[in-house]
């Protein structure tokens, strides 16, 4: 990408407008949806709602179709019936790539990162901007990379390296700051917290919820970590028999009387974070209060 | 046509004066508005954000930056602007992007250094991949049963059975070019009839393996390399060796065996089909019948001809396997270097197969074989 100055180059006129923020209640809306890869059928009759401004954790077994779903609300994946609004504009309808014009508003964070392993980090964030934004100011457009990359948690020091000389928790940062990168409305989370340390892991679900705090964001979180569901997720979505089988508050799930629900939140492991959350859930919430968005990567809650 | 963010100034006696922002703060109407507040040098005392619509992280940086630099105070800020304030005041960095670039009096020499010192290193991995290979073709000879039979078989599939096709059509056509041409010159003298000769003689002794060796590089080198290159990059490579799988045992020999094994056989097979098309060239170009072509053949064609072309192509199917799966072996960081490596290893292939052919040419006309 060329250092040079591209906003003089830039005819203003054929510049897209640019949408409003978008005000209704539910930011993404799936309505009967069904994915399938030859004859194995994926998700029947999926529907989900999402609400502004909450974190939606998604859970289910292995197999289920998690990732997929996230790649079809986010048009990866051409899904064979149903329909999916994001943010107001239809995601089934559109023909080709060029038709989701709503692009420059989710940031998402894949599961290994997905850095550009030929960019450093800082000029991973660069890209975003650079492709929706070209009249930027190349001065501004890396004040924004270094401080997205600050923001996500990250040294300063590691603006500058490539994704290789990353450890894996910190290319998940780096991915995030990546995804941030246009102060998305949406964000979309792929296990997030897999294969980080439960200090590593705590810290960034800490980040998550400052960062949706902070930018008023709705997350689209996938998750195993039951951890992770009890700290910062406003509801989880159960996926199970190719659909959502049932979507609330971890108490309100608890009080279902489905077996894979039931296994999932009262088996050792949910019981240990039902444990933790009962103890530390309020000493982590006044930490929470205490400092704003850190850049420390340290403190486990 | 967007609506840009804009800004007022407000001047008061004394000089310093108040700048109003109005409209949208956000990523996407900042840009011009960024542009003019870095121009502006007259001093500043507050920054006036009350006129302000809408608020992101890159409009509270902008303005707070702006404070920054003149010093300045911030007023009218919203709930929502003093947060975002707050979160990226701490973010305040200011670290290079990219790794720093030395000079260009430093970087030519340092780029020279570093060919000689891979040269250096390339000379010994190569020689410790030889030893390696070497190694395990022992273990191998001396248990026959190590061998992967199954692994070997596929590659003989992929390397041999599924270039027919594509070297069948390119030699017959090569076959072709090579009939008419010669036909065009040996005319001149009234010997057109010589073509069979230049064709048979030239397609057993050179082009057959050589065609077929470039194609071989191109299709099976090319795709050894990128092969072993990404199962590097996966780890699969170190979860072999870790489950006591020697990586050389079970990806590289059935490779180079395949590539060694089916060369003589393709490059024959290209041979004949050079001469078939040159004889169907001459059947309609030349009036020389198409059976008469191929059994003038016969007898035009001397045996050690054969045996020069068939001597040739298991070393240049040596050749072309060690640069794919030795190229493909030394990847190491990322996606871009599974590239270069793979356009290493065709290209080295090819050059060294060239190199070879001219020492064999020299070498089996000086034993009689000409």
């Amino acid at each position: 990408m060329s250092e040079h100055d591209i906003s003089e180059t830039v005819d203003e006129a054929e510049l897209p407008a640019v949408a409003e923020p978008f005000k209704g209640e539910h930011p993404i809306v799936i309505e009967g949806l069904k994915n399938s890869f030859g004859d194995h059928v994926i998700h029947e009759d999926l529907s989900l709602t999402v609400n502004r401004g909450e974190i939606i954790g998604v859970v289910g077994g292995s197999g289920t179709g998690k990732s997929v779903l996230m790649r079809s609300i986010i048009g990866l994946q051409i899904p064979d019936h149903g329909t999916i609004e994001v943010l107001g504009s239809s995601i089934t309808d559109a023909r080709d790539d060029d038709d989701i014009d709503i692009r420059s508003r989710w940031g998402v964070l894949f599961q290994g990162g997905a850095l550009f392993s030929t960019l450093t980090v800082a000029e991973n964030v660069e890209v975003p901007l650079l492709e929706f934004y070209p009249e930027i100011d190349p001065e501004l457009r890396h004040e924004i990379a270094r401080y997205k990359v600050m923001l996500s948690g990250l040294p300063e020091e590691a603006a500058a390296k490539y994704p290789a000389e990353l450890s894996g928790g910190m290319k998940k940062r780096a991915g995030l700051a990546r995804a941030l990168a246009l102060d998305p409305e949406v964000l979309f989370l792929d296990e997030p917290t897999a294969g980080l340390d439960p200090i590593g892991a705590a810290a960034f679900d800490r980040l998550t919820k400052e960062l949706q705090e902070t930018l008023g964001l709705t997350v689209f979180l996938i998750t195993h970590d039951l951890d992770t569901l009890y700290e910062i997720c406003d509801r989880v979505a159960v996926l199970a028999e190719k659909k959502v089988i049932a979507v609330g508050t971890i108490p309100e799930l608890l009080a279902l009387d489905h077996p894979w629900i039931q296994e999932y939140f009262n088996g050792p492991r949910g019981r240990a974070a039902q444990d933790s959350q009962a103890r530390g859930g309020k000493a982590s919430r006044d930490a929470k209060s205490a400092d704003s968005v850190d850049n420390s990567n340290v403190e486990g809650a | 046509m967007r609506e840009w963010a804009d800004f007022t100034t407000d001047a008061k006696e004394g000089g310093a004066s108040t700048i109003a922002l109005t409209g949208a703060l956000t990523v996407s109407c900042i840009g011009p508005l960024d542009r003019r507040l870095r121009a502006l040098d007259q001093p500043i005392d507050k920054i006036d954000l009350s006129g302000v619509s809408a608020i992101d992280t890159v409009g509270a940086w902008t303005a707070w930056r702006t404070a920054r630099d003149h010093d300045a105070e911030i007023v009218g800020a919203s709930d929502q602007a003093e947060r975002l304030i707050a979160a990226i005041k701490d973010s305040n960095s200011t670290a290079d992007i990219a790794p720093p670039r030395a000079e260009i009096i430093e970087r030519v020499p340092a780029a020279v250094g570093d060919l000689v010192i891979g040269w250096g290193e390339g000379t010994v991995g190569v020689v410790g991949f030889l030893g390696a290979l070497m190694v395990s073709a022992g273990h191998t000879i001396k248990k026959p049963s190590k061998l992967r039979i199954k692994a070997l078989i596929r590659q003989i599939e992929l390397v041999g059975v599924s270039a027919l096709g594509i070297i069948g059509l390119m030699c017959f056509l090569v076959g072709i070019v090579i009939a008419q041409q010669g036909a065009v010159q040996l005319q001149q003298f009234g010997a057109e009839f010589y073509t069979i000769n230049l064709t048979g003689r030239l397609a057993m002794r050179e082009l057959g393996v050589l065609m077929t060796a470039i194609m071989v590089a191109g299709r099976s080198g090319s795709a050894f390399a990128a092969q072993l290159g990404t199962m590097k990059l996966t780890e699969e490579v170190d979860a072999m060796r870790t489950i006591g799988v020697s990586p050389v045992e079970a990806l590289i020999i059935p490779r180079v065996l395949a590539a060694v094994l089916m060369m003589p056989l393709l490059g024959f097979y290209a041979a004949v089909m050079a001469i078939i098309g040159g004889a169907f060239l001459a059947n309609f170009a030349l009036d020389i019948p198409f059976f008469t072509f191929l059994s003038r053949i016969q007898e035009v064609v001397p045996m050690h001809d054969v045996w020069v072309g068939m001597i040739k192509a298991p070393f240049f199917g040596l050749i072309i396997a060690l640069a794919g799966c030795y190229q493909g072996m030394q990847v190491k960081a990322n996606a871009e270097e599974v590239g270069i490596r793979t356009t290493m290893a065709v290209v080295q292939a090819i050059f060294m197969v060239i190199v070879l052919d001219a020492f064999f040419a020299i070498f089996f006309t000086k034993v009689g074989w000409g």
